[in-house]
């Protein structure tokens, strides 16, 4: 299983961060290989329109499982992700990506 | 003198914008008593150009004299002969259009119109459709034209309803009329297409840091497109001189100060215009007009 975060670094105690379509980078951790990959996402800044739209195709390539996240995406995004076929968790903009994903495990974080 | 003045202006072919960089610091009032009093010995037709938020409408008792439903053209994929190359996400700039998987995805609200996926899809398989994004109306009152459109809930882009808009008053209203639009406020797209078009501006400011501080980015703004400027002061007596010193600093003429009272508020709350009711407000009006004059002066 893959899981997608919404963060501002690239290991377990970076934070996250709390947007969706202007996120700095997407981190995924492959929870069987115990693997972190990750995306940087910081050129979003340059998009003046549909930041939303252009992480959410990011997001639908790479075929993550589960997608935590802060606020949550936006309409255009929400579009998206339900073609992407993947479980969306909210309200965990911030917290580290460790806590973020204990949160997960614990089911203390709310489906999106 | 006010016949002498009105007398002047009727020569003036002339565009007005009335805008500001705050929100709230007099545009409409200024424009619907510009407007009326100015069309009691001219032709004037007002504009409102503010379809985020239009609300000149609120302050004009006419008859409808039309209505009209507008439309963008976006793009609609057809997957017949599509080849699912991407030139079109590719060449927008604005993320209105995307490939997933097999499939092409539009965002209307996001679709700026500008043909570059359907005119380079080497299938022709975007061709473009109408979709409804606002509605325009047009009133006279009295002797005044009064055309203002509304963008539904939903729609995003105020820019192709704005430009449409301007469209169909230069079609409808010969240079006979001065022209009068009430912008938006700020200093993004919409702004930018409300008053491009425009020869002289009117900026409404409030004599406050912050309205100094949001009038000083308009300033900049009409600098980058080259028009020429006056200051109104609306609400004057609160605040500080900042605004003044500014203006004398930077060379910008003060053509009226509206003065801060409170039956102005009541009237505007009631919907009703203030020149008529309030004679310290009707003298301020009548230097506003008389600034006119020295435009055609100097032209």
């Amino acid at each position: 299983m893959k899981i997608a975060f919404t963060t501002k670094g690239i290991d377990w105690d970076s934070k996250m961060d709390p947007r969706f379509g202007r996120t700095e980078f997407i981190l995924v951790y492959d929870v069987e290989k115990e693997d972190f990959t990750h995306v940087d996402n910081r050129s979003i800044a340059d998009q003046a329109h549909g930041a939303g739209p252009k992480t959410a195709q990011l997001l639908f390539d790479l075929k993550p499982d589960v997608l935590i996240t802060g606020n949550g995406p936006g309409g255009n995004a929400a579009t998206v992700l339900e073609k992407a076929n993947l479980k969306i968790y909210i309200g965990a903009g911030d917290m580290t990506v460790k806590a973020a994903y204990e949160a997960y495990k614990n089911g203390n974080l709310k489906e999106g | 003198m006010t016949t002498s003045i009105v007398c002047l202006i009727e020569r003036l072919k002339m565009k007005i914008a009335i805008a500001s960089g705050k929100g709230g610091t007099g545009k409409t009032t200024v424009a619907t008593n510009l407007a009326k009093y100015l069309s009691e010995n001219r032709k004037v037709v007002l504009v409102d150009l503010d379809v985020e938020e239009p609300n000149s409408g609120l302050f004009l008792n006419g008859s409808l004299m039309n209505q009209k439903e507008m439309f963008k053209k976006i793009p609609n994929w057809e997957s017949e002969n599509c080849t699912l190359c991407g030139k079109c996400q590719s060449v927008c700039n604005f993320n209105a259009i995307m490939k997933l998987g097999e499939n092409i995805m539009v965002f209307p609200e996001l679709c700026h119109s500008c043909y570059a996926c359907s005119e380079l899809c080497p299938t022709q398989s975007l061709p473009m459709i109408p979709m409804k994004m606002g509605m325009l109306t047009e009133y006279k009152v009295e002797q005044l034209g009064f055309v203002g459109s509304k963008l539904d809930i939903g729609q995003e882009q105020a820019v192709p309803l704005i430009a449409q808009t301007l469209d169909y008053v230069d079609e409808m209203y010969s240079d006979d009329y001065l022209k009068l639009y009430d912008a938006p406020p700020g200093t993004s797209c919409p702004v930018i297409e409300a008053t491009k078009d425009a020869d002289f501006i009117f900026l409404v400011t409030e004599p406050t840091p912050f309205g100094l501080h949001d009038m000083k980015l308009a300033v900049e703004t009409m600098r980058e497109l080259k028009k020429p400027m006056a200051v109104i002061i609306n609400r004057y007596g609160i605040g500080d001189a900042e605004v003044e010193a500014y203006c004398k600093v930077e060379g910008i003429d003060i053509i009226a100060n509206f003065p801060n009272q409170r039956y102005i508020a009541e009237l505007y709350s009631q919907g009703k215009l203030i020149y008529p009711h309030v004679p310290e407000f009707k003298a301020e009006l009548l230097k506003a007009a008389d600034y006119c004059k020295h435009l055609v002066k100097e032209n």
